[in-house]
């Protein structure tokens, strides 16, 4: 895109021409080498993992990252009933929720909070009320178990370390669907595809921050390379303890218990946000899905010749 | 506990499970109660419908009965192995199609046929279910029509062999995902599978061929089904208390007890009157054959009902977690 066209075809935000809009003048697509994870560009810099780091604690539920979410990614509206769980109208993420603003009410003395400087609000006289909100995603798992599952090659690794499903390939099987652990993915009605987070693919290609990232007024969504924002999300951690928050704790930073490419700063347990408090990948247990498997196989053809022992008739 | 000021029981179960230097979430929370967000799942249910239990079920007696055809006519056997082998037809031919429609976008299901991938093994499926259809249907054709003999005897013998891995691979199909109850049982599922394949190949085989030929039919028939009962047992005791409530109540609960029923009685009509009287060896068949596909469709509507309640996806995790913390020895309280 580094060539103009001539015309006007500036996208507003887009840092730079395009010719998105101009049908006639366009050319084949732009085909950018794609760099494996690590390895040293043409530029000779390394592109590390991208990723998202949702500080909770600083979460206001404004929602602004499901909107801008939408707008950018051209995600049908879901425009659904009142659910009656506190703010949230979404209640999970799914094909047409790539973010999700979750809301919980709480009765609990919020002295600590208050003291450790959270913004979390109080109402005057209600002393033991809280209100926990968090904008929960995809996570881009390390070890993805719905990318192990795609049977047609659909979901693939990008080079920026992110999971995504490419909708000319899906074919709509579903097997992603259970796979994953947080429930994310899901198939769209009336489409047929599975659809996801795809951490802005195109904007991360621009090297322009997801549109929710951008969106969020408190800098509680962060983006950027993924080793930074885990010394970034340590950081704010130690803060929050030492202010007194012993509650606040990371989900997902750690590589060695289940690597995620979108970690959170949670103020309760996972499960109280509608996370799996121990996730697992799946996908990988090879031996104990396939070795049962062939067993049982082997056991079938003996079952066969048994049935055989008391002659052939 | 000085929190416990901060703290009030009211709300606060949580609080009993943070670490004090703050590095994560062990976790002991009542027993009981599973926490969750107003009560929604932590997962997706699968987006699978009617078609996907009656292929693990079609497929299955496919795979068993092309096996179990080979077998007989090494031992000489024509109209069981012609019988067995016809089944099998029957099963590779519906099972593409029931897979086909479940698709949500079924004119891109050639997009399963452009790689080959060892992870998902709806991949692998799909090459063992295209190559066992091959070989099947080529095995009838040359047994139909008299030709290319030799050819035939090859492709029978490869579809046999494909034939078991075709039965047993829809397990673990189910299994690699995160759906508590096939997950739990990923290394009982291929058993069940296994088991209630041959029930159904030994059934349908003993329904289509003459009962003074069928013995080999009703005895994998007979065998099969007693398999299946028992190793569906072992399974939701593996499974544990909790994991194994889904399989009690509501479809899947129904299912299972239909399921027991009919496989009881058809095994036990099998044995008792099979071999005097065609009738009773069609009923007895039909009977297995209804109970091996109830069985299918209990662990699927299994599976749906343990994704919609998130006690059993986080309540298994939270054990989880407090005994690895026990093992690391990362708390003494």
């Amino acid at each position: 895109m580094s060539e103009a066209t001539g015309e006007a075809n500036v996208i507003p935000g887009s840092g730079g021409t395009s010719d998105a809009y101009n049908i006639e003048g366009r050319r084949t697509p732009e085909t950018r080498p794609v760099i494996p994870l690590g390895q040293k560009t043409y530029d000779g810099e390394a592109q590390p993992r991208m990723g998202f780091f949702t500080d909770t604690s600083v979460c206001i539920g404004c929602k602004a990252c499901q909107v801008a979410c939408k707008e950018w990614n051209d995600v049908p509206d879901t425009i659904g009933e009142l659910t009656g769980n506190s703010y949230d109208n979404t209640g999970e993420l799914g094909a047409d929720d790539w973010r999700h603003v979750a809301f919980i009410e709480q009765r609990k003395e919020v002295f600590v909070q208050q003291e450790a400087g959270l913004g979390t609000p109080a109402i005057e006289g209600e002393p033991d009320f809280r209100w926990l909100m968090s904008s929960d995603v995809c996570k881009h798992c390390t070890n993805a178990p719905c990318l192990d599952v795609c049977p047609t090659g659909s979901l693939f690794r990008t080079e920026f370390g992110t999971v995504v499903v490419q909708d000319d390939i899906c074919n709509g099987c579903g097997y992603c669907v259970p796979a994953c652990p947080f429930g994310v993915l899901d198939r769209r009605e009336g489409d047929g595809r599975v659809w996801k987070c795809t951490m802005c693919y195109d904007r991360q290609k621009d090297g322009m921050e997801p549109a929710c990232a951008q969106a969020c007024p408190t800098d509680s969504i962060q983006y950027g390379p993924l080793e930074e924002l885990r010394e970034k999300a340590n950081g704010r951690l130690e803060m929050l303890v030492e202010a007194g928050a012993t509650d606040a704790h990371l989900y997902g930073a750690d590589e060695e218990e289940y690597g995620m490419g979108a970690f959170f700063l949670l103020l309760d347990a996972p499960e109280v946000y509608r996370l799996p408090p121990d996730p697992e990948v799946v996908s990988r247990k090879f031996k104990s899905l396939w070795g049962s498997a062939a067993v049982a196989a082997g056991c079938m053809v003996a079952g066969v010749a048994a049935s055989f022992l008391g002659g052939g008739r | 506990m000085s929190e416990e000021k901060y703290y009030q029981p009211v709300h606060s179960a949580s609080q009993q499970g943070a670490r004090p230097d703050g590095r994560g979430w062990v976790g002991e929370v009542p027993e009981e109660v599973a926490r969750s967000y107003y009560g929604h799942p932590v997962l997706k249910e699968p987006t699978w419908t009617w078609e996907v239990p009656w292929y693990l079920f079609a497929g299955g007696m496919a795979g068993a009965s092309s096996a179990f055809s080979l077998a007989a006519r090494l031992l000489g056997n024509e109209k069981v192995s012609r019988a067995a082998l016809y089944t099998a037809l029957g099963g590779a031919t519906a099972s593409p199609v029931l897979l086909i429609m479940d698709l949500g976008r079924p004119e891109r299901f050639y997009m399963m046929l452009r790689v080959m991938k060892p992870t998902s093994p709806m991949s692998l499926g799909t090459w063992i279910l295209t190559a066992f259809g091959i070989t099947t249907g080529l095995s009838v054709v040359s047994d139909l029509l008299g030709v290319f003999k030799g050819a035939g005897r090859v492709t029978h013998v490869l579809s046999a062999v494909l034939g078991p891995a075709l039965s047993t691979y829809t397990a673990v199909l189910i299994s690699d995902s995160s759906i508590p109850v096939w997950h739990g049982a990923r290394r009982e599922l291929p058993f069940v599978f296994a088991a209630s394949s041959m029930a159904s190949a030994g059934a349908a085989a003993a329904i289509l061929a003459p009962v003074e030929d069928a013995g080999p039919a009703r005895r994998l028939a007979v065998g099969g089904a007693v398999a299946e009962l028992v190793l569906t047992g072992v399974m939701k005791r593996r499974l544990g208390k909790l994991l194994a409530e889904p399989y009690e109540k509501e479809k899947a609960g129904r299912y299972e007890k239909v399921a027991r029923v009919l496989t009881g009685t058809g095994a036990a009509l099998m044995v008792l009157a099979g071999r005097k009287s065609r009738l009773a060896s069609v009923a007895a068949g039909a009977l297995v054959l209804a109970g091996a596909a109830a069985e299918r469709w209990s662990v699927f509507e299994a599976g749906f009902q343990s994704a919609r309640d998130p006690k059993y996806t986080v309540m298994p995790q939270r054990e989880r977690l407090r005994d690895r913390d026990g093992a690391n020895g990362a708390r003494d309280r």
